[in-house]
């Protein structure tokens, strides 16, 4: 029994540390952005909060169009996030239901693209975003993702085995078409994989730093990451104000990640169980 | 008119399944062909200016001084930043999955939240904590009577700097993969152990390791994959293209110095040509990774 309580508070004090490292930053964080800009490095360092966040918010709202940048982020992310579940749960609906030549060869080539290294194309991919005009606008960072190997992965899994074939044939016998299959039935029993896969592909998104770095260059114009990150390398950077635009970048994602933690957890691994 | 429905049977899959291959197309083998094409030119931003055969790839491997250094601070962050954190997320996840632990949630939810994070926030916090004058790691340093170090400005310290970065923002990841691949080994194979009477270290070299081979290989890959392609991480804490990776262009890393040889010095052709060399680099890791996986799973 002594063995036991002994591997007990080992066990305990390691997960306890682990914790503490992994939690310590996000806390760090929050405590920084509440310090006045001249006071966020001190020795010692801050561990409670401060009184700053006003000032601190004023001087973050002058510096870069923050409010803007946020919306740039949220309708990027959003729209990425309609089409996407739109075209990879018809993708998955394909692999999932029906049965037609080469399935098993597309599939596979599906999922191959993933092992594809993001830097192989993107030279020539950026001459053609200056060619399509598309540079400073959405369209780089929606249109070429929004049918991505992972989300139709991720929903042929989640399809096979939500969606009995018995109310397919029932919806075929009732005159439906195979588009009215998909938007009558598929979509409404796959509505907890398109949950998944949303949340997914809007936390990407939200993150999404190098693409958006390169195709929308305006400070206007671009996303929240890549307006701190023009922040953070400003000669004249103000601390308090570049804390305080962290922290407040990363509410959304906190919320969304511990509210559906486990969802989002099962979703991003699937293929980890899988291969 | 039964025909014909059966025709749109059999269309409708291609049809639900064309945008992926369309956009696949236009925005994947198209530039990935192309950029074969600019890689054999000397090809500026403003176009080529001139066919050089493989002279790019000649170049960029026996005359460019900063590629071959970008090549190997990858390697080694890959190493210190990516692979060695196995060994830390395995016997984890094995602590997380035993039966003294109730709350498994809790502990996920907890070592997973900073994969989800932005690469860009997750680098200012730490840049903030390896602060030369005033961030709290030199400051535990000087309670435990050591010297404060400038982390972000030296070539070792960068190092230092980014494989935490990298170590604390992926051990949760892969933590969570093993968890999972744990939790579909069978029970009775431990159950038998134990009536063999195998102790918990017996157990796990003798069942454990041999069932995650696959996982474990399945985690690796992606961390070769995911660990040459680094950028994010260095380019935002060494300040950008400008400092080309900070002292002694130590966190230079290969994605890095592509992105400024294209964005930066303007050079596309030239920058193809690494993408190449880089995408050949991944796929030879990739191969000594699956024979050293079929070397402990008896396969060779």
């Amino acid at each position: 029994m002594r063995g036991t309580r002994f591997a007990r508070i080992i066990t305990y004090l390691v997960l306890g540390l682990f914790s503490l490292l992994f939690a310590f930053p996000f806390y760090y964080v929050f405590v920084l952005a509440t310090w006045p800009g001249d006071r966020v490095l001190e020795f010692p360092p801050h561990m409670f909060f401060g009184n700053g966040v006003q000032e601190n918010a004023q001087i973050l709202f002058s510096r870069v169009p923050y409010l803007k940048n946020f919306l740039n982020s949220l309708g990027i992310a959003a729209i990425s996030t309609v089409l996407t579940i739109f075209f990879c749960t018809m993708a998955g609906f394909a692999f999932a239901k029906y049965k037609f030549k080469f399935k098993k060869q597309l599939y596979q080539f599906v999922i191959a693209t993933l092992a594809i290294p993001g830097f192989l194309n993107i030279v020539p991919f950026y001459k053609m975003m200056v060619a399509f005009k598309w540079i400073n606008t959405w369209l780089p960072l929606i249109v070429p993702g929004m049918a991505g190997a992972f989300g139709i992965f991720l929903m042929t899994q989640f399809m096979e085995n939500s969606i009995p074939e018995e109310i397919l044939e029932a919806g075929r016998i009732d005159g439906l078409t195979e588009f009215g299959l998909l938007m009558k039935i598929a979509f409404p029993l796959a509505k907890p994989g398109m949950a998944i896969l949303g949340i997914i592909t809007f936390i990407g998104s939200w993150n999404s730093f190098t693409s958006a770095m390169i195709f929308l260059p305006s400070v206007e114009k671009t996303t929240l990451p890549v307006a701190l990150s023009m922040l953070n390398s400003r000669v004249d950077n103000n601390m308090g104000g570049l804390m305080l635009g962290t922290a407040l970048s990363l509410i959304p994602i906190i919320i969304v990640f511990v509210a559906f933690s486990k969802q989002i957890i099962a979703g991003l691994t699937a293929g980890a169980v899988k291969s | 008119m039964k025909n014909v429905k059966l025709q749109t049977h059999q269309l409708a899959p291609y049809i639900f399944i064309s945008p992926f291959f369309i956009l696949f197309a236009v925005f994947g083998i198209f530039p990935i062909g192309y950029s074969i094409v600019m890689s054999l030119f000397n090809w500026k931003l403003t176009g080529p200016v001139g066919f050089i055969g493989l002279e790019n790839y000649i170049n960029v491997l026996t005359v460019d001084p900063y590629f071959l250094k970008s090549i190997g601070n990858t390697v080694i962050l890959l190493i210190t930043g990516s692979l060695l954190q196995h060994f830390i997320a395995l016997p984890l996840a094995i602590i997380v999955n035993s039966k003294l632990v109730p709350r498994k949630d809790f502990f996920k939810t907890t070592y997973f939240l900073p994969y989800v994070t932005s690469t860009v926030a997750v680098v200012i916090i730490f840049s903030n904590l390896f602060d030369a004058n005033f961030g709290l790691i030199n400051y535990i340093i000087e309670q435990f009577g050591g010297k404060p170090y400038p982390w972000l400005s030296m070539g070792l310290g960068i190092k230092v700097a980014l494989s935490t970065v990298l170590n604390w923002k992926y051990v949760g990841w892969n933590m969570v993969i093993y968890l999972a691949g744990l939790q579909s080994i069978p029970a009775d194979l431990y159950e038998a152990a134990e009536i063999d009477g195998a102790g918990t270290w017996r157990k796990h070299i003798s069942i454990t390791l041999p069932q995650l081979l696959p996982i474990i290989f399945f985690a690796v890959t992606l961390s070769i994959i995911g660990g040459m392609q680094i950028f994010e991480e260095p380019f935002i804490m060494t300040g950008g293209y400008e400092n080309l990776g900070g002292d002694q262009n130590s966190g230079l890393t290969a994605a890095m110095y592509l992105m400024f040889t294209a964005f930066k010095a303007g050079r596309l052709g030239k920058a193809s040509a690494i993408a190449w060399i880089l995408f050949i680099v991944i796929l030879i890791f990739n191969w000594v990774n699956r024979k050293v996986i079929d070397h402990f799973s008896g396969k060779d």
